[in-house]
């Protein structure tokens, strides 16, 4: 397989990892007022992400720092094109990021209060947004010969993209409370998996339509499979949810927004960024790609580190593999979470 | 203003800010693994106190800096569009294995080290700590050789045909000799900015009466930073020294420009501490100068030759201005705004120097056990911190203003580098929007650590000595947000 090929399917890799791990992250942070009934409860949702968050942030990080180094033209033209919102996803990145450390660092209710809506605003935004960025990648943006972006804002806010942000969005927020579902005990418990049903079934009958669109727009033999397999997962995972098993109905969503993910690359490939205006500007694989030489030496590193992160990763889910319940959360501070 | 100027001020504003918390996050997490690893050892509990207590006063600070961190890695591609494509086989690299080997290390463990006080045994939640700190340093390793290939391009070739820098020799890149004396500064800058971090807020809570029974535990505190504090002080003169030699060799123009030196000195080219002139600084009204310094700084002899900024400037006029269409052609001059670099380079240097004095008499007024009863001993203290932030906020806006008008020296100018699909709307939206943000964050930030300095360290709690994923019972979690 050529360099450029496994690059590709990498830097895939990379954004199937970020989703399904980030994904629930969103989920727990976009829920927090809807799931958590008081103080405590809003502690507990938080705390079921609070070890892992970080770690799972990260995977976006390496995904843009990988394709700048992999593919230079298409970070440039997808980083200086998608300007705007990226905009918004940085700001909601750094003030949710922040609201997991800080929200705790004061008792004040109000004080709590605008962190809270800093979580909240902070989830639903990246979870709207990357679902906007991938749709219009796959479908294709205007693009000139000097591989530059000639579209604005709204180019990118067209029906099918905005399905695309509406799939992820419900699909985060399912997977979330799937985890939540997974990873709580008592009551939040059994509201976290009922929820999980509901959105689980919007996010279906909308992930449904959009793969659907995609598969009749750009779709292959094999992304038809992919897709197929996706929306069988995710009602696999509501099935299993419906029975009261958790963990298969996480592994449910999870495989869903992986496969889904998947998809779309297997629909995007050979191209990594199509161009409307004409097909010849479009960006590939090749002619947006690093030389042989960079694409080997990073091959090597990813083959030596990518298998300890992923290990030292999962340990870490294993350390915290306990659920957390209302009386996990320390009792010092429940005087001050009864007061608010 | 245009996308230039307003991209140009955005890397300004958002990389110093950036780098405002690193410094003290890279140091705090060796000195904080210092002290978790002392109590273990020991098991005197001050170790244990200090260690949670400066623990917290870390976390505040690395939030800010992991969140600011995130937009580094988008704004390139964001404003610098062509910049990146240009540069992006070669420099794209570390920053990939700089995510893959140091971002993921810092933040998984540092989610083990946060939550993991009743899920891991001692030895390994030390240990932790230590494998953040080597995330850290890899995370300066690789982001430090992105930059010094930056200040000094070794390991491409340029192709004309994809009309790009092209990774030729990654080894190079990593080792190069920029690189290799860049490093250590910054680390060392680190090492300084956490010691007088411990030292000055040790010093604070020791003059504090509502503090007075913790005394012996802040006065240890203060000896350690101070001692921290000056070894590392030493280490940042040293390579501070050897990088000067290599600025020299590599980039004349920014050794001239940190002196303001116009005209080539043959041997002897003095040092001035301060000079009051003219605003562009051609010319000089008073200056105190110490003879010869400057050929020792810049060649490691008192009779070296010093190339000035004039010839310097006509040299690369002619080597690089000649075609308009090259990216390394600019329609200024090659040279830096000499004031910026000029006082810098002094801020730097002299913030550097008060927080070693500084250190050194805090030293030496504990010294045997001593209580000072000096009462400026907290307020001397707490500037210390600040005066080693701002030397390193000062030295990067040195060496960054020092290599204009160039973002990669000698082949892409910064002015070429920029977005050209980015209208002014969209570059001042994000200009106003990053920097209010940051505004904002950079209240709540200060006074959440002036709240939590103010508390001091929290009493001794024994924490659980458990198993690996922590003992099979139902007790609230030891730490939960």
């Amino acid at each position: 397989m050529e360099l450029t090929t496994v690059w590709f399917a990498l830097i895939a890799v990379l954004w199937v990892g970020y989703f399904c791990l980030e994904g629930f992250d969103f989920g727990v942070g976009m829920l927090l007022p809807v799931l958590a009934r008081n103080e405590t409860e809003r502690r507990v949702m938080i705390n079921t992400i609070g070890p892992v968050w970080d770690g799972n942030e990260v995977w976006v990080l390496v995904a843009g720092g990988a394709t700048f180094a992999a593919f230079p033209e298409w970070y440039a033209t997808l980083f200086s094109g998608f300007y705007l919102p990226l905009l918004l996803i940085l700001v909601a990145l750094i003030v949710r990021g922040l609201s997991f450390e800080y929200r705790h660092k004061r008792d004040e209710a109000e004080w709590k209060a605008r962190w809270d809506l800093a979580i909240i605003v902070g989830s639903a935004v990246p979870a709207l947004l990357w679902g906007v960025a991938f749709a219009n990648i796959v479908a294709g943006v205007p693009i000139d010969a000097d591989k530059e972006f000639t579209g604005t804002l709204f180019t990118l806010l067209n029906p099918y993209g905005l399905l695309g942000g509406l799939v992820t969005l419900t699909l985060f927020a399912a997977h979330g409370a799937m985890f939540v579902a997974l990873k709580t005990d008592g009551d939040i418990r059994h509201r976290a998996r009922d929820l999980a049903v509901r959105i689980g079934v919007v996010a279906a009958v909308l992930a449904v339509l959009f793969l659907v669109w995609t598969q009749v727009r750009t779709g292959t033999a094999t992304t038809a499979v992919v897709f197929a397999a996706a929306a069988l997962a995710l009602v696999g995972g509501l099935v299993a949810a419906c029975a009261g098993r958790e963990g298969w109905a996480f592994v449910g969503t999870f495989v869903t927004i992986g496969l889904a993910v998947a998809g779309l690359f297997l629909a995007l490939f050979p191209d990594v960024m199509p161009s409307t205006t004409d097909p010849a500007f479009s960006l590939t694989t090749t002619n947006a790609a690093a030389t042989a030489y960079t694409l080997k030496v990073m091959t090597w590193v990813a083959v030596v580190f990518t298998p300890i992160v992923l290990g030292y990763q999962a340990w870490t889910y294993w350390v915290f593999r306990r659920r957390i319940s209302v009386h996990h959360i320390p009792t010092a501070e429940l005087a001050d979470a009864r007061a608010s | 203003m245009d996308v230039l100027d307003i991209a140009r001020w955005q890397f300004g504003i958002i990389t110093v800010y950036h780098f405002l918390f690193v410094p003290l996050t890279i140091g705090l997490t060796a000195v904080i693994a210092g002290l978790e690893t002392a109590w273990v050892r020991t098991g005197k509990e001050d170790y244990l106190r200090l260690t949670k207590f400066f623990g917290k006063l870390f976390l505040i600070n690395f939030a800010i800096g992991v969140v600011t961190g995130i937009v580094q890695e988008f704004q390139f591609g964001m404003n610098w569009s062509d910049y990146s494509r240009f540069v992006g086989d070669v420099f794209g690299a570390p920053l990939a294995v700089e995510g893959l080997l140091a971002f993921f290390l810092e933040s998984t463990f540092l989610g083990l080290w946060i939550f993991g006080w009743d899920k891991l045994p001692r030895g390994l939640h030390a240990g932790c700590m230590w494998l953040v700190h080597l995330g850290t340093l890899a995370s300066s390793w690789f982001i430090l050789a992105a930059n010094s290939w930056m200040q000094h391009p070794v390991g491409y070739r340029f192709n004309p045909e994809t009309d790009r820098a092209e990774l030729v020799d990654f080894w190079a890149v990593m080792f190069n000799k920029v690189q290799l004396v860049t490093f250590p500064h910054v680390i060392f800058a680190a090492y300084m900015t956490a010691g007088t971090f411990l030292l000055g807020v040790a010093a604070y809570l020791y003059m504090k009466k509502k503090h007075e029974a913790d005394r012996p535990m802040y006065h240890r505190a203060i000896r350690i930073g101070a001692v921290v504090t000056l070894l590392a002080g030493i280490g940042v003169g040293v390579t501070g020294d050897l990088q000067g030699k290599v600025m020299t060799e590599v980039q004349p123009m920014k050794m001239a420009a940190a002196e303001g030196l116009y005209e080539t000195s043959e041997g002897c080219a003095p040092f001035s501490v301060f000079t009051i002139g003219t605003p562009d600084g051609t010319e000089e009204k008073f200056a105190v100068t110490i003879p010869c310094l400057l050929s020792f700084l810049g060649t490691g002899s008192f009779d070296g030759t010093v190339e000035g900024i004039n010839p310097l400037r006509d040299e690369y006029a002619e080597t690089y201005g000649s075609d308009p269409t090259s990216k390394a052609y600019t329609e200024g001059d090659y040279t830096p705004v000499i004031p910026v670099t000029y006082w810098s380079f002094r801020f730097m240097m002299g913030l550097g120097f008060f927080a070693a004095a500084g250190a050194a008499l805090i030293l030496w007024l504990t010294r045997g056990g001593r209580t000072p009863g000096v009462r400026w001993l907290g307020t001397l203290g707490l500037s210390l911190p600040i005066a080693t932030t701002l030397a390193s906020s000062w030295g990067w806006i040195f060496t960054e203003m020092g290599r204009q008008p160039w973002v990669v020296f000698g082949l892409m100018t910064t002015e070429s580098g920029v977005s050209p699909g980015v209208s002014t709307f969209e570059a001042a939206t994000s200009l106003i929007v990053l920097t209010s943000l940051y505004a904002v964050l950079a209240v709540v930030e200060v006074k959440l650590l002036v709240t939590y300095i103010r508390k001091g360290a929290d009493p001794f709690v024994e924490p659980p000595d458990v198993p690996v994923g922590g003992a099979d019972d139902d007790r609230p979690l030891t730490f939960a947000y």
